[in-house]
């Protein structure tokens, strides 16, 4: 990436601020995904704005309430709502309900497979609907904090209080069990397979390796990760929470177990948002204070995309190619980068 | 650490009560009334409330352990998770009401807003509002341990269903209520009339409130103290439809004693408060007050107190639930004004006597 080429020993940060187009979007966002070469902003409440490279938008209404979760495969986006609908939006922007909470429980959590599966949750009960249309669900013990379908093969991972069940839709099987105390939310699975993530609710990261269930902790946050992205090799998990961001090691066989994480990009703020580049070893960083940066993560440089404010950095995407990053900031404030 | 001030926050409401007291039929005089506010309502069970609110929001009460040694540190999991829904939808509500179950400790769900950042965040606990039966809760105070953590966790205690009861039964539940917290506002009602106003925006658990809203907390278990130095309007319901806006010395003679209320003692459930117009050491105190929550903190359900450091010309005011506490430096002791220290303690076989021995080492000679 021809942009990224800060200079040895400047004095100064180097500056692609002049770069960034603003987008006003009026209202807090809560994801941002590219469909194609179009950031999808998807609004805490509503609505999804979807922004062209020139940042002409347009604003698309997916629920009637507040968009609780999203996901995105690249070719669509599939949200959940407190209207207990699951959404989706395609590529050609067309939205479609794709189920209805026959209670009109809220829909807390959703996750896609690159199959096309979609798995969606409410409550304690996980849901899955695969390409066919086939709809199978699952109960575990307690409300469902986040899920995630492996990388191969129709496997979703359903984190929940004090563990995650891996379970086989496709298999009459009882899941598979991870233990471990405490409440699991958010959910991730490394892109090799081998490893299985959780953001806890106590500020920390939970392990397993896959092939033995051996534990990893990964502790030290000052507060609550919100917000974890592999880079483009898989083998680094970057994450939120701290005043650097932190930058877990998953290429040897132990994951991170007896390695220290890399610290990057500190700044007097805690990391609100992380996303990283889909090829490049670079990462851009947003921050409670509204600061963002571009960071390469093999020594640290750094790039201003934003300078700080009093807003926090609430979501960061990167269209798949790596040539254009998005992001939202506090209730509203909205850029677009083109490297 | 939060930026928030306390009036961006969402105050929240904590509706307490044993199964049958009328939990139902006052979370319907909030929704129903024209009051011009709207709330959210997290509640236990979905189609009790006959009110269509899209913002009704159903919880399933799962009590967590948190993961930092302390034994009694549990938090309300799907309030955190619900709570971070809401706040998508700021601007939409005025206010919250979480509904816990009949049988349910109000602790947990009092933790959560003191050990989660994001919910301290964006919402503050306003009052723990307890709904109690006048005419079975005198006997669920002796078999259910349940109903007697919700009266003596409460800031405001609605004691419904009067009209079921006669003079002397009415009597004597207040007077069981009192033996375990003297420091709720107690409303008589029938069919859970009350102004909301006395439920809710109690500013309970605002530390710069602690004693503008709470003036048995001066006062209750203080028979001998005659500084009235403040002008609040007084409504304890012994005193009720009496002149209860005259604040003399007389006033102290009416109160638990007047009216023929009868004194209990509870034997589990008690309140302990102390107080002393001499000095605290902070460094004998502080460490003092962690130790006995830390140690003792599963029996103290509630604690709360003004304090007066040496060498401090700023008035200490702190709370607790079990062992969470959170303290500050509130404000400049004004001239004139006795610098007293006042703590209370309400909890379950409190070691009074360890406490006070424990407090008196912290008061400097």
């Amino acid at each position: 990436m021809a942009s990224f080429d800060p200079p040895e020993n400047s004095a100064s940060i180097v500056s692609v601020t002049d770069r960034v187009k603003s987008i006003d979007l009026g209202s807090a966002v809560t994801a941002i995904h590219f469909l194609g070469d179009v950031a999808a902003f998807v609004g805490d409440e509503e609505a999804v704005t979807l922004v062209t490279p020139e940042a002409e938008t347009t604003r698309l209404p997916i629920h009637s309430g507040a968009v609780l979760c999203v996901a995105s495969d690249g070719n669509r986006i599939v949200t959940g709502g407190d209207d207990g609908k699951v959404v989706q939006l395609s590529r050609k922007g067309e939205v479609t309900t794709l189920a209805t909470d026959a209670k009109r429980r809220w829909i807390d959590n959703v996750a896609l497979h690159d199959d096309g599966a979609v798995a969606w949750s409410s409550g304690k009960t996980a849901f899955v609907r695969s390409v066919k249309g086939e709809e199978k669900s699952h109960e575990v013990k307690s409300t469902v904090g986040g899920l995630a379908f492996a990388p191969k093969g129709l496997r979703l991972a359903i984190s929940h209080y004090n563990g995650v069940s891996l379970w086989f839709p496709n298999m009459a099987a009882t899941p598979e069990g991870l233990e471990w105390a405490g409440s699991h939310l958010g959910v991730t699975f490394s892109p090799d397979n081998k490893f299985l993530i959780t953001a806890m609710h106590e500020p920390a990261l939970h392990g397993w390796r896959l092939a033995d269930a051996r534990h990893m902790r990964m502790t030290g946050y000052p507060s609550r990760v919100r917000s974890m992205s592999w880079n483009g090799s898989g083998k680094l998990l970057a994450t939120s929470g701290a005043d650097t961001v932190i930058i877990w090691p998953f290429a040897s066989k132990d994951g991170p177990m007896g390695k220290e994480p890399a610290m990057l990009a500190p700044v007097p703020a805690r990391v609100s948002a992380v996303a990283c580049h889909p090829r490049e070893d670079i990462l851009a960083a947003g921050y409670t204070n509204g600061t963002i940066l571009l960071v390469r993560i093999t020594d640290g440089a750094e790039i201003l995309v934003r300078k700080n404010d009093d807003a926090a950095v609430t979501a960061l995407g990167w269209n798949a190619k790596g040539s254009l990053l998005a992001f939202a900031v506090g209730d509203g404030k909205a850029g677009l980068l083109t490297l | 650490m939060s930026e928030s001030t306390a009036a961006d926050k969402i105050p929240v409401t904590v509706l307490t009560g044993y199964l049958g007291a009328g939990k139902t039929t006052l979370l319907n005089r909030i929704l129903s009334e024209n009051h011009g506010k709207k709330y959210a309502v997290i509640v236990n069970e979905f189609g009790e409330i006959g009110i269509d609110n899209d913002l009704i929001i159903g919880a399933d009460e799962e009590v967590f352990e948190m993961n930092n040694g302390c034994v009694c540190c549990t938090v309300r999991g799907d309030l955190v998770r619900i709570l971070e829904g809401l706040m998508k939808r700021k601007g939409k509500f005025d206010a919250i009401i979480v509904e816990t179950t009949g049988l349910a400790d109000p602790a947990p769900v009092a933790q959560t807003f003191f050990v989660d950042e994001d919910v301290q965040e964006n919402a503050r606990l306003d009052a723990v509002v307890t709904v109690a039966d006048a005419k079975w809760l005198s006997d669920r105070l002796k078999d259910a341990p349940e109903a007697k953590n919700q009266i003596a966790f409460a800031d405001v205690i609605v004691l419904n269903k009067t009209d079921l009861v006669t003079p002397a039964e009415l009597a004597e539940v207040e007077g069981r209520i009192h033996a375990i917290n003297p420091y709720a506002k107690l409303h008589r009602t029938e069919r859970c009339q009350v102004a909301l106003s006395d439920v809710l925006e109690r500013g309970a658990f605002d530390l710069d409130r602690i004693l503008e809203i709470e003036p048995e907390f001066l006062e209750a278990d203080d028979h001998d103290h005659d500084h009235h130095d403040h002008d609040h309007e007084h409504c304890h319901d012994e005193n009720c439809g009496h002149d209860h806006h005259h604040h003399g010395h007389d006033h102290h003679h009416d109160h638990g004693h007047g009216h023929g209320m009868k004194h209990y003692h509870d034997e589990d459930m008690q309140s302990l408060s102390l107080r002393t117009s001499k000095a605290l050491d902070p460094s004998k105190f502080m460490p003092w007050l962690q130790q006995l929550v830390a140690t003792e903190g599963q029996k103290i359900l509630r604690s709360k107190g003004i304090l007066s450091f040496t060498g401090d010309d700023d008035r200490y005011v702190f709370q607790g639930v079990h062992m969470m506490l959170e303290g500050t430096h509130q404000r400049p002791w004004k001239d004139g004004e006795p610098r007293e220290s006042r703590l209370v303690f309400i909890g379950r076989e409190l070691p009074e006597q360890a406490i006070r021995d424990g407090f008196e080492q912290c008061v400097t000679t």
